[in-house]
């Protein structure tokens, strides 16, 4: 098994703040890996550093072996690596089918074809309609997103990313919002998907991450506390201390 | 040419300062409310004609339409603030353009109607008049006497902005407007006391401009450009940037309408442009 | 696959009104045979308000500035044909160009930068080529305006009539045409990512998408079509003035834009026949009346649209005419 996505003493801060301390960390190829933590731990922000959406102020980043530290976002997306947004980041204007066949469109590099109609593109749609048909957005497939309830919203977030087809689906707490009955049903379609796309996600809802995942990650005040499965986590007395022991989440 | 080099420089000092004085109050407000208000201009304007018609019709002497100047532009920028402004801050920009062209249409529309679209006649008092030889150069003394209005003005709005509570509430607000109103700080009045400030500042700019700008109904669309030019090169929201772009642009153009004539204004657009893509963020937030 | 088959995808079929919407405009040479010339003018603008809806209403660029791309093709048209180049359509060839070029060279400083730079830059760029325009009063003819043009006959067999005839004809054929391409444009996957970068721009790159390069390609587009129009006042009126190049023609063209409502492609071909149509009226009665009440209405429009003009006028808009107004 071999790292698809590693950092290197990763460090970013904002003033004072220190928000990621020298993180070196490692993903796994086919990994369903959890990255908890309590608030302001640092967690968004390593999910952006990996990204790109911020650059860092020391470290390094590594995709597949090569250096993508100061890659552009939309680069390190042709690469395989997509993510979803903690707060709903999508298109209020456009459609649930049309904001999937966007994120399929750019992937394909169709997106600077200006004369052919969107209707005419029959495989990028029969694409899209796969995908909303997944995450069980048939019903809204031809909703404007801004009409959208909130919980289906964070479905389309995660739709909208899988259309990408990453190889590697970085997903800031995917089932925020969403009523519990129904995020064991998200968590179902990631669980569902093929093991050549590495899951690395952040969550507070401990029983999904218990449930889900293969392997932990605890960040606390921006460092790494400790890595291991499900169960050397949880009984891991530190956790448990700085964070489990709080009262619990979730 | 180099001769008149000291004189030159001073005049754009003076211009410069004006500049600083009507656009400091735009400058705060966009930093603090993200609002693109293209009317500012409007109670420059204000404050001109309310100290033209003290002057001529109430036969209230220069100095003392000054702070009426000031007070009536401020009444009118708090009526509207709290009427109009209020509303839009969470508005998209171009909402906001089309608000504040629409006030400004009607502002210019409206002076038109009351006074006409000529140049308002300006008398200034005599001890005003003339010039002073200071260490060989001669400097105008009514550029002298705005220069050190200004320079007062800017010493008191430094003095109000570090040194008062209010000061400190104004600044946590610029920098973040919501984690103030989460520390409990009334950001509403901050802006409203904000924008009432900044457009009699502007008020009384404007009444100070009458003998080097002019002063017709067009006045808020004349001088828009430059009042946003300073504010988007110094960096909204940012006294010393607001100054230091106020007195670069002065200098500039002054310096451009006397050594290169041909060019114009042309010289001031050029260099905003340089400016821009030097600075995207403005001169505050440095180079890219 | 169910549920699927009522789902819209922008596509290429034409909705009856708008059939008949250009049919309309067609016919009126026969019908108003004495209101040529304003309906020139209308269609002129309309083709210059199209260019401001690429990228107002499709990409979200907020521009006051955009006479500078017009005044560009004004003048390459105009010059051309006033130093012995008169031919019509090689010159509104040449004012595309120039206008793709000015927007092209300045698209650089506009994408970037949040929206009040791109405000500023966009502003500055215009009263920087009024300047230039009005200081080079040799070339252009400054304040008096550019005029002794020799515009030959359109395909070398229509003369420009003073009714006005071939003018129409001349300006319809072009914002048709152009019209064409701009609705191929917006309903395609270019147009669908334009739509994107104007509500969440933040998310374009984490599809993978060259926000920035999207962006400079619409704006030159959008650039040489201003250009075009600008020739064709040129052409049709063998005038150029220098306020083809001033702010008032730029925020006129925002105004006028966001009445008929931005992102549809017809509102800005509908805001200009309003609003022209309207100052014709009312500004020859008293300029300032005209002035202080389009203010008004701004402002009126600003407070009773909830939500955004554009939102509002498009949400009606759609309520009437159904989706297929995309």
């Amino acid at each position: 098994m071999s790292a698809v996505l590693r950092t290197e003493g990763l460090s970013r801060s904002w003033g004072a703040l220190q928000a990621v301390k020298e993180v070196s960390f490692a993903l796994q190829a086919g990994a369903r890996h959890a990255l908890i933590g309590p608030n302001g731990a640092g967690k968004t922000t390593l999910v952006n550093l990996l990204t790109g959406t911020v650059p860092p102020q020391a470290g390094n980043v590594f995709l597949d072996g090569d250096r993508i530290t100061h890659l552009p976002q939309h680069l390190r997306v042709k690469r395989g690596m997509t993510r979803t947004f903690q707060i709903t980041t999508l298109f209020p204007g456009l459609t649930v089918l049309e904001s999937v066949l966007l994120a399929i469109c750019e992937r394909k590099g169709l997106g600077a074809s200006w004369w052919r109609p969107v209707a005419r593109h029959a495989a990028e749609i029969d694409e899209a309609r796969r995908v909303v048909r997944d995450l069980q957005l048939e019903a809204e497939a031809d909703v404007p997103t801004r009409s959208l309830p909130y919980g289906k919203q964070r479905l389309l977030e995660i739709a909208v990313a899988l259309a990408s087809r990453p190889r590697v689906l970085l997903l800031d707490e995917p089932a925020a919002g969403i009523p519990v009955s129904e995020s064991a049903e998200v968590f179902g379609v990631l669980a569902s998907l093929p093991r050549d796309v590495t899951i690395l996600f952040i969550e507070h809802d401990m029983n999904l991450v218990f449930r889900f995942a293969e392997r932990i990650t605890v960040l606390v005040e921006g460092s790494i506390l400790v890595e291991g499965t499900p169960q050397e986590i949880a009984a891991d007395a530190r956790v448990r201390e700085v964070y489990l022991g709080e009262g619990g989440h979730g | 040419m180099f001769t008149s080099l000291p004189g030159v420089l001073f005049d754009g000092v003076a211009y410069g300062s004006l500049l600083f004085l009507m656009s400091i109050g735009l400058s705060v407000t966009m930093g603090l409310m993200r609002f693109i208000n293209l009317a500012h201009g409007a109670f420059a304007m204000l404050g001109g004609y309310v100290c033209v018609v003290g002057m001529a019709r109430l036969g209230v002497p220069f100095l003392a339409t000054l702070p009426l100047a000031f007070l009536a532009a401020a009444a009118a920028g708090a009526v509207l603030e709290r009427a109009l402004y209020r509303r839009l801050y969470r508005r998209g920009p171009l909402d906001q353009v089309l608000f504040s062209l629409g006030l400004t249409l009607m502002s210019v529309a409206g002076a038109t109607y009351v006074w006409g679209s000529g140049q308002q006649p300006m008398h200034l008092p005599g001890f005003l008049l003339g010039q002073v030889r200071v260490l060989g150069v001669d400097l105008g003394i009514y550029r002298l006497f705005l220069v050190a209005l200004v320079a007062t003005i800017t010493a008191a709005l430094v003095l109000l902005v570090r040194r008062t509570r209010f000061g400190a509430r104004l600044r946590a607000s610029v920098d973040d407007a919501q984690a103030s109103a989460g520390l409990g700080i009334d950001v509403t009045r901050v802006f409203s006391v904000t924008f009432a400030l900044g457009s009699g500042l502007a008020g009384l700019g404007g009444a100070l401009a009458i003998d080097v700008l002019g002063l017709d109904p067009t006045f808020p669309l004349k001088y828009l450009v430059y009042f946003l030019l300073v504010v988007v090169v110094g960096g909204a929201g940012s006294i010393a940037g607001t100054l230091a772009a106020s007195l670069l642009l002065g200098l500039f153009d002054v310096s451009g309408k006397y050594y290169v004539p041909a060019a114009g204004a042309f010289v001031i657009y050029a260099l905003m442009v340089v400016l821009l893509l030097l600075f995207p963020g403005g001169l505050r937030r440095g180079a890219r | 696959m169910s549920g699927f088959a009522a789902v819209r995808l922008p596509d290429a079929r034409w909705h009856p009104a708008e059939v008949a919407f250009w049919v309309a405009l067609a016919a009126a040479p026969f019908v108003f045979p004495g209101h040529l010339v304003l309906g020139s003018q209308v269609l002129i603008t309309g083709l210059f308000a199209l260019s401001l809806d690429l990228i107002l209403g499709y990409a979200g660029i907020v521009s006051l500035g955009h006479a500078a791309m017009f005044g560009a093709g004004a003048y390459t048209a105009g010059l051309l044909a006033r130093h012995g180049w008169g031919e019509p359509l090689s010159g509104l060839a040449a004012a595309a160009v120039a206008g793709a070029a000015i927007a092209w060279a300045t698209s650089f400083i506009a994408v970037r930068g949040g929206d009040l730079t791109r405000l500023m830059v966009t502003l500055g760029i215009g009263l920087m080529l009024y300047e230039a325009a009005n200081q080079a009063a040799r070339v252009t003819g400054g304040v008096d305006g550019l005029s002794d043009m020799a515009v030959r006959d359109l395909l070398g067999v229509f003369p420009f009539d003073l009714a006005g005839r071939t003018a129409y004809v001349y300006s319809f054929a072009v914002l048709f045409a152009v019209f064409l391409v701009c609705r191929r444009i917006v309903r395609s996957p270019f147009g669908l990512s334009l739509r994107g970068i104007r509500d969440g721009a933040r998310r374009m790159p984490a599809l993978g998408s060259p926000v920035r390069r999207r962006l400079i390609a619409i704006y030159s587009v959008s650039g040489a079509i201003a250009g075009i129009a600008g020739a064709l006042l040129a052409q049709t009126t063998q005038f150029v003035g220098l306020e083809v190049l001033g702010f008032a023609r730029s925020a006129d063209l925002l105004v006028m834009l966001v009445l008929g409502g931005a992102g549809w492609l017809y509102g800005g071909l509908i805001g200009a026949a309003l609003f022209m149509v309207a100052q014709n009226q009312l500004s020859s009665m008293n300029p300032v009346y005209w002035q202080f009440w389009l203010g008004l209405l701004l402002v009126a429009m600003v407070f009773v649209a909830r939500g955004g003009v554009v939102g509002a006028i498009g949400l009606a808009r759609e309520r009437i005419l159904g989706r297929a107004a995309r």
